[in-house]
């Protein structure tokens, strides 16, 4: 029953999240709906004649006439970039496009002080903002008059700070001096007032908690800026991180994909085939693939490391069980698909096992065979990463988690990025060997 | 005896449900080395079974086939088959395709690349050689079919609905074709048909055959197929006994259909 309530109280925390992020979801659906209405006026514009044959009657509901826009797919791609430069405050975006930054430079606020009889006294605080790492000075103030005194301060830009006010009046805790206003406005324990470039917040003990303005944009501990992360690729391209260039971080890993897929599928397909053209050896694997099949390759990752250590050999060990799997599953359906009319078609024109093995059940089987390997190696690609995020020495796994650990999120998003080009360059390469090593795929 | 002997061919299947299908039974045919014979029959009598246990992909329950005085277990390359679409190999080319037969046999290239260039001469596809099977269109698939077929030199030739997929037009041309092929080769055809059309045109035997179980209803010695050689087909079609034997047959598979569908409908 508790976790039932458990289980709800964290469903309600997500569906809140979500509700939160409505307004920005529906902001960038708003752009891309505008962006498309601005296209297709312009692209009517640039239409020379609007007679009846320039219409495209193209039936609404017909998949097969929607086909990829590249302009859509661009702008797509730029406004993702303008976006995170506009976030971050980025030096190759013009300054008008950014959203508001944090505030940064010096503020002024005045406090009120009133004595248990009555009195009070007004006095300012001069806040000097930051960037972070900046080494900067209390900016020098001016005592004033009065049993309050004009305090001075120094925050870290997106930071926070509390200030004892009272410590440097003429008063003491003892004499029951409270703040009471901050700017001429109000304010009593836990609650806070806006000022001019941010706002003062009171503790529940009554000391005051200066929060500048953090604007929009993000902190670079959070999300650094497009530059700052193209730079970080160069440092780390020719220095190299954790005792390692980039390109062994990169090669290591996937030097293990390649030759785990190549074991796997050393194995897999030999098995599929087995499975395919033995009831006896489909009955002894059945069982265990069909077994393995469903347990991913990341739950294996314990007990890996717990039998052949984080090496590369129990590496190599996992991404062979993530592509065998895989692999012969794919072989064996591709054995499973030929069409029983090849097969007799071949006997019948006087082919032997041997040569039916060769000529038609092999060739049928590589369209399956090279979607299986498209497929195994994308789970080979996400599941060294993960087993590299988990322990390694080398790798591109490894790197984006060590990085996390000293918070340099540059280096982080460096990493997906180069992660996500490589997975995305090793499905092309497998869709091009495809179409070059099976151009009849699809039309059997 | 030459041809090839059906000799009391029975089939029964047995479901996993433990009931049994009586495919076929006693089923004999004795055909003479170059007779074109075409059998008919409503969907389920048994027609591809006869088929295919005569190439020797089914093993009968009872009965035997001899071909040319010698009985036959399993498939050969004696008995050529031609499917009704999708038997090709589509990661070979056409002449691939064709040369298939010789290939397996271990034939030196040269007497190879003069038998398929001779087929596609015959069956007309010399220009697509080099051209991937899914290339070509359906008609010019079974042309390709055939040829790969002949290459092999089959005494017997089993064809199951060769010609079921194509369009009218096509399969006119086809059928026209087949008898030229026939005719030329002299090679013994059993033909499978759903048509009554085709069965009359290319058949110079034609069996009927009636469901459950399988077995031969009618037989008929056909003169249209001769005819047919070197005549237009639809001449052929407009002979009187044509048209009389196209009915009697017509009807009679209604009633088998009709019987089959448990009483005649209003």
């Amino acid at each position: 029953m508790n976790v039932i309530f458990e289980l709800w109280g964290e469903l309600k925390a997500v569906l809140l999240t979500i509700v939160g992020a409505i307004p920005y979801i529906a902001g960038y659906i708003l752009l891309i709906l505008a962006t498309m209405f601005v296209w297709s006026f312009i692209k009517r514009m640039l239409t020379p004649k609007h007679d009846y044959s320039s219409l495209k009657t193209v039936t609404f509901g017909d998949e097969s006439s929607v086909v990829s826009n590249t302009a859509a797919s661009i702008i797509s791609i730029v406004l993702i970039f303008v976006l995170w430069g506009a976030f971050t405050g980025s030096k190759l975006l013009p300054g008008f496009m950014h959203v508001p930054g944090p505030f940064e430079g010096e503020g002024t606020f005045t406090y009120t002080s009133t004595l248990p009889d009555g009195t009070t006294d007004d006095a300012q605080v001069t806040v000097l903002v930051h960037p972070v790492g900046e080494d900067v000075a209390d900016p020098v103030v001016e005592a004033g008059d009065g049993f309050a005194k004009n305090d001075s301060m120094t925050i870290g830009s997106y930071r926070s700070a509390l200030i004892r006010v009272a410590d440097n009046d003429d008063t003491t805790r003892g004499d029951g001096a409270v703040i009471t206003a901050i700017d001429g406005k109000p304010i009593v324990p836990s609650e806070n007032v806006k000022i001019d470039f941010g706002q003062v917040s009171m503790t529940p003990k009554g000391t005051l908690n200066v929060q500048p303005s953090t604007g929009w944009q993000m902190e670079p501990i959070w999300l650094p800026s497009p530059e700052a992360v193209w730079k970080r690729l160069g440092e780390i391209a020719t220095d190299g991180y954790r005792n390692s260039t980039l390109a062994e971080h990169l090669g290591f890993s996937l030097f293990r994909v390649i030759v785990g897929f190549i074991l796997g599928s050393i194995v897999g397909i030999p098995l599929g085939y087995a499975m395919g053209l033995s009831s006896w050896f489909r009955g002894w694997f059945d069982p265990i693939v069909e077994f393995m099949r469903p347990v991913p390759p990341l739950a294996l990752i314990p007990l890996v490391i717990i039998w052949a250590g984080i090496g590369e050999v129990g590496k190599i060990i996992l991404l062979f069980l993530a592509a065998l799997w895989i692999m012969a599953i794919a072989a064996r359906s591709g054995v499973s698909g030929v069409r029983i009319s090849k097969v007799h078609a071949a006997y019948s024109l006087g082919a032997s096992k041997w040569q039916i093995m060769r000529y038609v059940i092999i060739p049928n089987s590589l369209p399956e065979i090279f979607t299986g390997a498209r497929v195994a190696m994308g789970v080979c690609w996400g599941t060294v990463v993960a087993a590299e995020l988990v322990a390694a020495e080398k790798g591109a796994g490894m790197m984006i988690m060590v990085a996390s650990k000293f918070q340099s999120t540059d280096i982080v998003l460096m990493g997906i990025i180069l992660i996500g080009i490589i997975g995305f360059s090793i499905d092309m390469l497998m869709r091009w060997v495809e179409r070059i090593m099976v151009p009849w795929k699809g039309k059997g | 005896m030459a041809g090839l002997q059906i000799d009391k061919l029975s089939m029964r299947f047995d479901l996993p449900n433990g009931s049994s299908v009586q495919a076929l039974k006693d089923v004999s045919i004795d055909l003479k080395a170059g007779e074109l014979l075409s059998v008919l029959g409503p969907s389920g009598c048994g027609k591809t079974t006869l088929l295919n246990i005569v190439a020797g992909f089914l093993a009968p329950t009872s009965g035997a086939i001899t071909l040319n005085e010698k009985r036959v277990y399993g498939p050969g390359p004696e008995r050529g088959m031609v499917f009704q679409q999708g038997a090709l190999f589509e990661w070979m080319s056409v002449r691939e395709n064709v040369g298939f037969g010789p290939r397996m046999k271990g034939m030196a290239e040269k007497p190879k690349r003069e038998i398929v260039d001779h087929l596609l001469n015959v069956v007309g596809l010399q220009e697509f050689k080099e051209k991937a099977v899914y290339e070509l269109s359906g008609g010019m698939q079974q042309r390709v079919a055939l040829a790969r077929c002949l290459a092999n030199e089959p005494d017997v030739i089993l064809m199951d609905e060769p010609l079921g997929a194509l369009d009218a037009l096509t399969r006119e041309k086809m059928q026209g074709l087949v008898l030229k092929l026939w005719k030329e080769t002299g090679k013994t055809i059993i033909l499978i048909t759903h048509s009554v059309e085709e069965a009359l045109l290319l058949g110079e035997r034609l069996i009927v055959m009636a469901p459950r179980p399988g077995r031969i209803h009618k037989e008929y010695n056909l003169p249209f197929a001769e005819m047919g050689v070197g005549q237009d087909l639809r001449e052929v079609k407009k002979h009187p006994d044509f048209a009389t034997t196209r009915e009697e047959i017509l009807s009679m598979i209604w009633d088998m259909e009709e019987e089959i569908m448990g009483g005649k409908s209003a």
